[in-house]
């Protein structure tokens, strides 16, 4: 039946051809091309500076490239500002934390919820009828689908700055879910954080990925080798603005160019495990 | 309400469910982030089909059902359940570990367990093939569990549908199963946390904990419009207690905080009426006060101070029964508008009518803190073997060094060698396959403690401390070394301490600081520090810790002063064999494994070498090299 051709045509959530990025004479990105398909957990990995972030930074509309295309759910989204990109379902976490401290963890959240609010700043100040029935529809989704999948309830009215590095990364997590996206790109979701909180961190990815409700697609830039391999569906390796391989965990781990380009530098295979 | 020897505690939940119906509360549960109240009829529904979904799966008379996870409702109607369908309930700690649960599985002849989530669910697959009576693992939780398939596995939600359908087809049959059964059954296996070996399965009838609830609250009467938190484990028979014994009696509302970390600010949107807590969560909320007030602004500090000066000379009026003066009651309602009842409502504590303490000593001076802010904090004495509770304090009649008056049909009395014996209708019938310990605790119907203790002039028992943990000092005196370390940790900056010197020239202390207050406090003095075990070793830290011990020892007599100790470089963790799961010391335990501390302390070095390995929860294990500073304390 022509459901499979369908399949094939739909399989593709993300695509990115030929893409280049100069910074004067760096060039960071040299000709990459990447396909997500939906569903997958794809990771990005390559040795620092290898341009990992300015990829990602592409893809988000953070950077305009000099060439290249790229195309989300078969539109291409080159001219699309970031914000836009985001309506169309892409959201983001960053290597350093990028939340608002003053704010507390829930209104965080809602920021993130803002694009499917409707009601205008009038109808919002005077919060009544459809504007109040909208906030609670919107609550009730970041209580019973973000803050318990994410275990932030004792933390829900206390301000991000005040909280510890790992938390905050799960706020900015919490953020982002709360676009419901269909593309989340998570950039070193592990930096920075202890043992537990990484095992936790690994969890919520899956789930996230997993869970009938989300079955988000995942672009992931890490650092820590034990996790990529565990969870990815494909790993994508790039070294100064090349693609060495693009692969299974399997196939990216026997790859010699990539044991080449890790060669001497043992500390990034260094697992937290 | 009457007692009977047919009562159990099914026919009692079938007739406070009944009566109540949807028109009473019978819990709440706070989860995303709103109280959701369950009334006595959605209650009765859910027990009825879990009840009868167990019975469908097979489960007999006097089979065992256990119970694991946190407190949430679940947790509650599984018990309920199991024993409505005539099984025993038993109750293991949720943070026990992989082997405890196994023992108690096993040992127990356990068919059915109950378990939370996929934490539950790991646990109970890792030893599902070391107990072979273990037949079915329920869960409730779905978080996670979408790629389990193990075939022993089964939803609470099809529990529930195979209850639903033998209903259909017998109408009847849970109201029968109810209606069997007499008191003298067994409702619990209760398991021991022992302080020095395995744990003991304690067998308790539905007689035993309704008797108990019923003669606490002849002292102290419960309303059914009273609200009362469940955050403590279930495994814990002070919780069993509250919830079940008084709880289904006069059908107070249960309320289920929404995580564990959120308990503290659970309990304070209730403002329980009740509260039964070990000492250890009473010593957190001192904490958290005397950290706050380290914190706090000049202004905020003084009155505060003001404020407890005055409620501590009002409690020592009203502990040595004098009357207070009119002046004094203007002073104290001063204090309380300005202070106390800030102070109470941010602990949760604005509406309590009584608060329980009991399951270890408690110290004194924490004991006077709760009554300096008008808390009626009061010691209960007791054990598993006894459901829980023998001993209590009446109201207006409170000495901090006892732990009250036996409550009614209970008699306490003292062996020649100052054993404490009980009897009452409460005390257990025996250990589940252990005739010889049975043998050793109940003789003629009294039940021996093992405690040490003394009834003095007004009829209050005094408890020493656990017979072997009774101490000898230089000069010969018994001393309870249970009693300086709750001195010690009445210190904000000490989580725990082990106090050593039976039959030695002197005593001395094993220190261990509170990770996070001395934490905040170095980070105040600027001292840079990246674990425990180096900002233990501070000889600032030993300075502060010094002073702490200085002031624990004020007031002692010479012998029993602590004369050296040691900061240690870890915290005590159940995990790790040191303390019980209810977090009291295991001091044979501790005795062997930190025999070189012990030994350098009694020594003339002021370093003592370590070099250990410690294995992490997740089975990592790392090397340790320290050497620890001993302290010695001038008079």
């Amino acid at each position: 039946m022509g459901e499979i051709n369908m399949k094939n045509a739909t399989d593709v959530l993300l695509e990115i051809e030929d893409l280049h990025m100069s910074f004067g004479k760096v060039r960071a990105l040299q000709g990459i091309d990447l396909k997500i398909r939906k569903g997958e957990i794809h990771s990005v990995i390559g040795p620092n500076g290898a341009g990992k972030t300015v990829m990602m930074n592409c893809i988000n509309g953070l950077y305009s490239p000099q060439k290249g295309t790229i195309t989300f759910e078969g539109q291409q989204i080159n001219r699309l500002k970031p914000y836009q990109r985001a309506g169309l379902g892409m959201a983001r976490t960053f290597q350093k934390v990028e939340v608002f401290g003053g704010l507390t963890v829930l209104d965080n959240i809602r920021l993130g919820r803002h694009l499917h609010y409707k009601s205008g700043i009038l109808s919002g100040s005077l919060y009544w009828g459809k504007t109040s029935k909208e906030e609670i529809k919107h609550r009730s989704f970041i209580e019973e689908q973000i803050i318990d999948l994410l275990e932030i309830q004792h933390i829900r009215h206390k301000p991000v700055g005040m909280l510890p590095y790992g938390l905050q990364k799960r706020v900015e997590l919490a953020r982002a879910l709360a676009l419901e996206p269909k593309l989340l790109i998570l950039d070193e979701p592990l930096a920075g954080l202890n043992l537990e909180e990484v095992e936790d961190m690994a969890r919520f990815i899956l789930d996230i990925n997993e869970e009938e409700r989300w079955q988000v697609t995942c672009l992931l830039v890490e650092h820590d080798m034990g996790v990529v391999m565990d969870l990815s569906d494909n790993v994508f390796v790039l070294n100064f603005g090349n693609m060495i391989i693009d692969g299974t965990p399997a196939e990216v781990q026997n790859h010699p160019e990539v044991i080449k380009a890790y060669l001497g530098e043992e500390d990034l295979y260094a697992t937290r495990r | 309400m009457e007692i009977t020897e047919e009562l159990t505690i099914p026919k009692l939940f079938y007739e406070k469910a009944s009566f109540y119906g949807k028109n009473k509360v019978a819990m709440r549960e706070k989860e995303f982030g709103i109280w959701r109240p369950i009334t006595w009829l959605e209650y009765l529904e859910k027990v009825k089909y879990i009840a009868l979904g167990l019975v469908k799966l097979g489960l007999k008379p006097e089979e065992k059902v256990s119970m694991i996870g946190d407190n949430r409702p679940e947790g509650l109607m599984a018990e309920i359940a199991a024993l409505c369908a005539k099984g025993t309930g038993v109750w293991l700690f949720q943070d026990s570990l992989m082997e405890e649960v196994r023992y108690i599985i096993d040992h127990s002849d356990t068919r059915f367990l109950f378990g939370e989530g996929q934490e539950e669910v790991d646990k109970a697959i890792s030893i599902f093939h070391e107990c072979p009576k273990l037949e079915k693992v329920i869960w409730d939780d779905p978080k996670g569990m979408r790629s389990y398939d193990q075939d022993f596995l089964i939803s609470l939600e099809e529990v529930i549908s195979l209850g639903k359908e033998l209903d259909s087809r017998q109408p009847n049959l849970f109201k029968e199963l109810t209606d069997q059964g007499r008191g003298n059954d067994v409702a619990l296996l209760f398991y021991t946390s022992g302080t020095t070996s395995l744990p003991k399965g304690a067998l308790l009838t539905h007689y035993n904990m309704l008797t108990m609830g019923k003669n606490l609250m002849d002292v102290d009467p419960c309303f059914e419009t009273d609200d009362y938190v469940s955050y403590l484990p279930f495994a814990w028979i002070g919780e069993q207690m509250m919830s079940i014994s008084c709880g289904l009696q006069v059908g107070f509302t249960i309320n289920f905080p929404e995580a564990t970390e959120t308990a503290q600010a659970n309990i304070r949107e209730i403002g329980p009426h009740v509260m039964f807590a070990p000492p250890r969560m009473y010593e957190q909320m001192t904490r958290t006060v005397q950290v706050k007030y380290l914190d706090s602004s000049w202004l905020k500090r003084t009155s505060y101070w003001l404020s407890q000066k005055i409620g501590y000379r009002a409690a020592n009026r009203k502990f040595k029964k004098q009357s207070v003066s009119g002046f004094m009651k203007i002073l104290e309602w001063l204090a309380y508008i300005t202070v106390q009842k800030k102070l109470k409502d941010h602990l949760g504590l604005s509406r309590v009518r009584h608060a329980y303490t009991g399951g270890a000593a408690m110290g004194p001076d924490h004991f006077r803190f709760f009554h300096s802010m008008g808390v009626n904090l009061k010691q209960i004495y007791g054990q598993t073997e006894i459901a829980g509770i023998s001993v209590v304090h009446r109201d207006g009649d409170i000495k901090f060094d006892t732990v009250g008056k036996p409550i009614p049909e209970t008699e306490i009395k003292i062996a020649e060698d100052g054993e404490i014996l009980a009897k009452s209708p409460s005390v257990f019938i025996g250990y589940y396959k252990n005739p010889e310990a049975t043998e050793k605790t109940l003789k003629d119907g009294w039940l021996h403690s093992d405690d040490k203790g003394f009834i003095d002039e007004d009829g209050h028992l005094v408890v020493f401390d656990r017979s072997k943990d009774v101490m000898t000092l230089s000069d010969g005196r018994p001393f309870s070394p249970q009693y300086l370390e709750t001195r010690l940790k009445f210190s904000p900056y000490i989580k725990d301490s082990w106090v050593i010197g039976d039959k030695k020239k002197y005593i001395t202390a094993v220190i261990c600081i509170d990770y996070q207050v001395v934490g905040n406090w170095a980070d105040e003095k600027k001292l840079n520090y990246t674990s425990y075990m180096e900002l233990s070793q501070k000889p600032e830290v030993y300075d502060l810790v010094e002073k702490m011990v200085r002031q624990a020892n004020t007031d002692l007599p010479e012998p029993a002063r602590v004369k050296k100790f040691v900061n240690l470089y870890k915290e005590f963790d159940p995990d790790d064999d040191e303390l019980t799961r209810t977090r009291k010391l295991r001091r044979a335990f501790v005795e062997s494994r930190y025999k070189v501390i012990m030994d350098a302390l009694y020594s003339e070095s002021d370093m003592v070498h370590i070099d250990t390995s410690i294995t992490y929860e997740d089975g990592r294990q790392s090397h340790i090299k320290i050497d620890l500073q001993i302290c010695k304390v001038p008079d």
